[in-house]
């Protein structure tokens, strides 16, 4: 996998799978699912702390990966912008996954208001990674914008309904130079393939592997379908056929 | 003087520093960050930065999400 590094923000990646530390039973069940996973980048929340001197922390299973803050519960531009802020100043870096959520039901991106914040962050040095729709026009404007990566979803976040438009993928993947990571809707490990399978260049998800029975199992599987839809991918798929072609010889029966 | 820390008000004396407030709340001052007013207080800053009546502070920390 060395010779096909994932390169984010002029860094190199072995692993095209990024996952989230949300919604796991304890700490210990997220560090065993991260591991699995393979990934090198996690993302994790900010939140007000109530002081719990002693206890084990986030931070303490994280040790060794690259942290990607997210503002996911964000709703305008300036709470995204305020949270990116307080997560640089937690001291680890300038990573930020931006999200500005429309509205509760759907968690769709708000368009206009991703794009103000994601012009603020660039100019004050952030590496920002916008959570986006699937929509070629909107990854165009946030690539101009100065944004390192773009990132569609495929379905509602913590759907797991898994890539519902394709096509846009694939619209998307043309409009913009920067990577494509597909952030959201995955749902199981042929989702994960399928989107490398389009020529995406990673996965972001959390409740694909936190939401399964066996969480340890699936980041594994989601590994694996990473992987297998990455090689499917620069191997070049066979074009689809309506009709039968046989495999076999067509001479030499018996008769 | 009472600040507000995460929506909730806070007694504390006059010009106390933030490293005090995070002192007096038993907060781990190297695992969190601090915002008053809406702006950011750089952490090198928090032994003289004071607070004054009225302040809105919030205290934040990462914790697991996607």
């Amino acid at each position: 996998m060395n010779s096909d590094p994932f390169v984010l923000a002029g860094k190199s990646y072995r692993s095209r799978l990024l996952v989230g530390t949300g919604k796991y039973k304890d700490l210990d069940e997220t560090r065993a699912a991260t591991k699995a996973s393979g990934a090198e980048i996690v993302t994790v929340a900010v939140r007000r702390l109530d002081p719990k001197p002693g206890e084990p922390s986030l931070l303490d299973a994280l040790a060794g990966y690259t942290l990607l803050p997210n503002t996911a519960g964000c709703y305008t531009a300036d709470e995204a912008i305020r949270t990116a802020r307080l997560a640089r100043e937690l001291g680890m870096t300038e990573f930020v996954k931006l999200e500005v959520i429309g509205d509760e039901i759907t968690l769709f991106p708000d368009a206009e208001a991703t794009l103000a914040a994601a012009r603020v962050l660039v100019k004050e040095g952030f590496v920002v990674l916008p959570y986006t729709n699937d929509d070629p026009i909107m990854a165009k404007k946030l690539e101009d914008a100065g944004c390192a990566a773009v990132m569609p979803l495929a379905a509602p976040i913590g759907s797991g309904l898994g890539i519902r438009n394709p096509y846009n993928l694939r619209m998307v993947l043309d409009a913009v130079k920067v990577p494509v990571i597909v952030d959201a809707g995955v749902g199981t490990a042929s989702d994960a393939a399928e989107a490398l399978e389009l020529g995406c260049h990673a996965v972001l998800m959390n409740t694909g592997i936190a939401g399964a029975k066996h969480p340890v199992l699936m980041a594994e599987a989601m590994r694996l379908g990473v992987e297998a839809g990455r090689k499917a991918f620069l191997a070049g798929r066979m074009p689809r056929r309506l009709h039968a072609h046989a495999s076999s010889p067509e001479v030499g029966l018996i008769e | 003087m009472q600040v507000t820390v995460n929506g909730k008000l806070v007694e504390l004396p006059a010009n106390a520093s933030v490293a005090e407030l995070l002192a007096r709340l038993k907060f781990d001052a190297a695992r969190v960050a601090v915002e008053r007013n809406h702006e950011v207080v750089p952490r090198r800053t928090y032994g003289e930065a004071r607070l004054s009546e009225g302040d809105r502070l919030e205290v934040v920390g990462f914790v697991g999400g996607g």
